[in-house]
């Protein structure tokens, strides 16, 4: 049967069993929307393609399946751009159709016309242009296999409107065959056992996991690695959660903010087992100082991610659950009792704290609230800044794909509207966006959709007025010169949320923290903005300035 | 920073060229020659791309350009491991009376007459950059006008 391309992108879609797409009309889009309507895929009209993306890459996050977005033409796809960039940096798989103007017009300046392949090149990890219909659906294959295999990403496909009205037979291929696409799945037999060696012969091991454990889905094979070897763990910020925080054997998150112990434990290592992280500059900070005595073991499907920053010894490229496996068959415990006895005492006596106040609320205690309150059982979104550090810092993450952040590119916004594709992903659990005055209000307008939609997504803004974690660098490296940083010129929160039909309440008392947090808790059909007034200048800490070594770690405030 | 020849077989499609080359300029590198044409497979292409840069960003970068979807092989030439050619084009301010040096430094290096004029001599020749290199010094005194080079085109030896 012949169909239109329009036709092909749903039916397309509904073989990849999509149950749910993010997105935004527009003119070349209308003959996909036009088929759209009656399909069996719940379609989310977002207030912006910005926040479309954001959602769908919260949806893949919290879900491990891919993303589906689609915006129009020009404007619609440009909108995507931070989105894609976001997804690509934290290797999330989303598929996204954007709309073009008809080839017959394609470089004539068109009405709406953005080149958004060009575009996009460097913020993919593949994208199509459909020159012919008879193509689309061997590229719809394809974008699907190639977004969530490998290291995954998003993968966006630009479809002409002459495209979409095109017909041709549909045929959905069974199959992909890409002569120069084969991610290697399985480590290496002779590097996996070359690794357990090393490991079984370490004196000071330590593993660093980050966001690929989760990726993989290798978090169980993490658990049983670590208890067969008995070895600390540490994790990277999209790490948290790929190890239960609240063991014995987790130093929690390392890097810039990361803890004292974790940082310390790396740099007196003589072995660190990477897994599925990159070594990124907020890990390592000053690369010539980093883990100066360790070996490393590198376990990562992306051969272009081993040897960048650091050296590597031992590299296994493969996918870290398979890999993980296969070392649990082999690997023996290092005699490594004393080394984990002296972690431990640095961990009982360097501990994440602040300087907690009476009067003042400070914004880790409430997230230490948040934490307390839902059990450590949410799925916490973040937005970027210090609100992200505390969350990090003050939340225990235990299981994967419950913390939800954008850790590579660092997008303020992001939080929320992934919040809003978290929560329609997993619907029976509590999604909270721990946010920031700053970052909330660059994706706003998709409360309507939360609202919309009956999602009891809690905004807890951290606000303080400033947008603090840069202010805290200007106070620390800038001689306190506030340049635009402070915006405590803002919109009443409280108003907002009722504007929008949701509820809103303000938090200016330290005693009314856990009353409002616990009142939040009690709503199930609507969203909930949490307007916490918090103490204005605290700071994260610890804190290796940019650059420097854990030699440099700042612990607290200097007086 | 050295030389590097990375030849590159790709998928012979519209859109790669400009990602393979997106991968240097995003880094800063600047392409010093590129060839691009077609295989003994029509549907494959190589590059022969000739860029300077610090060995550890090469490194970095030829992964980068395997894990380009369209990229079906990165390999590294130099000129004991692959015979590299190149073309040169050069037209020369010549006068009749000239026109005989000319010639015998043509014959020298295996250059060819390639057209003459009253006022100018095009110059062609196939060899190895560096002896294109050579020849285009001796070039020098006599006033070139014009200079194009195709850039290098490289295969392995075995």
């Amino acid at each position: 049967m012949k169909l239109t391309g329009a036709q092909i992108i749903v039916e397309s879609l509904v073989k990849e069993k999509v149950e749910i797409m993010f997105g935004y009309p527009g003119g070349v889009v209308i003959p996909i929307f036009h088929h759209l309507f009656n399909a069996p895929i719940k379609f989310i009209l977002t207030r912006h393609e910005q926040g479309a993306v954001h959602a769908a890459d919260g949806y893949a996050r919290a879900t491990g399946r891919p993303g589906v977005v689609i915006a129009t033409s020009g404007p619609g796809a440009t909108n995507l751009v931070t989105g894609i960039a976001t997804a690509n940096m934290d290797s999330v798989p989303l598929v996204i159709f954007t709309g073009q103007v008809s080839t017959t017009v394609i470089g004539n300046d068109a009405f709406q016309e953005a080149d958004i392949t060009g575009i996009t090149r460097p913020i993919t990890k593949h994208n199509y242009l459909v020159k012919d219909v008879k193509d689309l659906a061997r590229i719809i294959k394809e974008a699907f296999y190639i977004a969530t295999t490998g290291r995954p990403g998003p993968v966006l496909i630009d479809v002409p409107v002459n495209i979409s009205n095109s017909e041709t037979e549909f045929h959905y291929p069974e199959t992909v065959n890409l002569r120069s696409y084969k991610p290697v799945v399985h480590g290496h037999a002779g590097q996996i056992q070359k690794a357990c060696k090393l490991i079984e012969q370490s004196k000071r091991p330590v593993v660093y996991a980050g966001g690929g454990v989760i990726s993989s889905n290798a978090s169980d094979e993490l658990r049983t690695f670590i208890k067969k070897t008995g070895i600390p763990i540490t994790t990277t910020l999209l790490g948290q959660g790929a190890y239960p925080e609240t063991d014995r054997l987790s130093l929690k998150m390392l890097g810039m903010h990361g803890t004292y112990y974790a940082n310390h434990a790396m740099h007196q290592s003589d072995l660190v087992i990477a897994v599925g992280a990159r070594f990124d500059d907020r890990v390592t900070g000053k690369i010539d100082e980093f883990i100066p005595h360790a070996k490393v073991i590198h376990i990562d499907i992306d051969p272009s991610s081993v040897s960048k920053s650091v050296a590597v010894d031992i590299p296994i490229v493969g996918d870290a659950k398979n890999v993980l496996a296969e070392m649990n068959k082999i690997v023996k415990a290092p005699k490594i009792d004393e080394w984990v006895a002296y972690v431990m005492k640095m961990k009982e006596e360097n501990p994440l704290t602040y300087k907690d106040s009476d009067v003042k609320i400070k914004p880790q205690y409430v997230v230490e609230k948040i934490y307390e309150l839902t059990k450590g059982d949410a799925i916490i979104c973040t937005e970027v800044g210090q609100n992200q550090m505390w969350a990090s810092q003050f939340y225990n993450f235990s299981k994967p794909r419950t913390f939800i952040s954008s850790g590579g590119l660092g997008t303020m916004g992001f939080g929320f509207p992934a919040a809003i594709g978290a929560q329609l992903g997993v619907p029976d659990k509590r999604v909270i966006d721990i946010a920031g005055d700053g970052s909330i209000q660059m994706n706003i307008q998709e409360l309507i959709v939360a609202v919309q939609h009956r999602l009891p997504i809690i905004i807890a803004i951290l606000n303080n007025g400033f947008l603090g974690m840069v202010r805290q660098w200007q106070q620390l490296f800038y001689n306190k010169r506030y340049s635009y940083t402070c915006i405590n010129f803002q919109p009443d929160f409280v108003k907002l949320a009722e504007a929008y039909g949701a509820i809103g309440i303000r938090i200016e008392k330290k005693a009314d923290v856990i009353p409002a947090i616990e009142k939040a808790l009690s709503i199930t059909d609507k969203p909930i903005i949490l307007d916490f007034h918090v103490d204005r200048e605290e700071n994260v800490y610890p804190m290796i300035p940019a650059g420097k070594s854990v030699k440099d770690m700042m612990m607290r405030e200097l007086a | 920073m050295s030389q590097h020849v990375i030849s590159v077989k790709v998928e012979n499609k519209f859109g790669v060229l400009a990602r393979v080359a997106g991968l240097f300029s995003a880094r800063g590198y600047n392409i010093d020659s590129l060839a691009v044409s077609e295989t003994e497979s029509p549907d494959v292409s190589v590059m022969t791309i000739v860029v300077r840069g610090d060995d550890r960003i090469i490194e970095q970068v030829k992964k980068q350009l395997n894990k380009l979807i369209d990229v079906i092989k990165v390999t590294d030439h130099n000129p004991e491991n692959a015979v590299q050619r190149e073309i040169v084009l050069a037209k020369l301010n010549v006068t009749p009376s000239k026109r005989n040096e000319i010639y015998q430094l043509a014959q020298i290096f295996g250059a060819r007459i390639a057209g003459v004029s009253n006022k100018t001599i095009i110059l062609e020749m196939v060899n190895d950059p560096e002896t294109i290199d050579n020849f285009i010094e001796l070039l020098r005194p006599y006033s070139i006008k014009e200079l194009i080079r195709t850039g290098r085109v490289s295969i392995l030896k075995e």
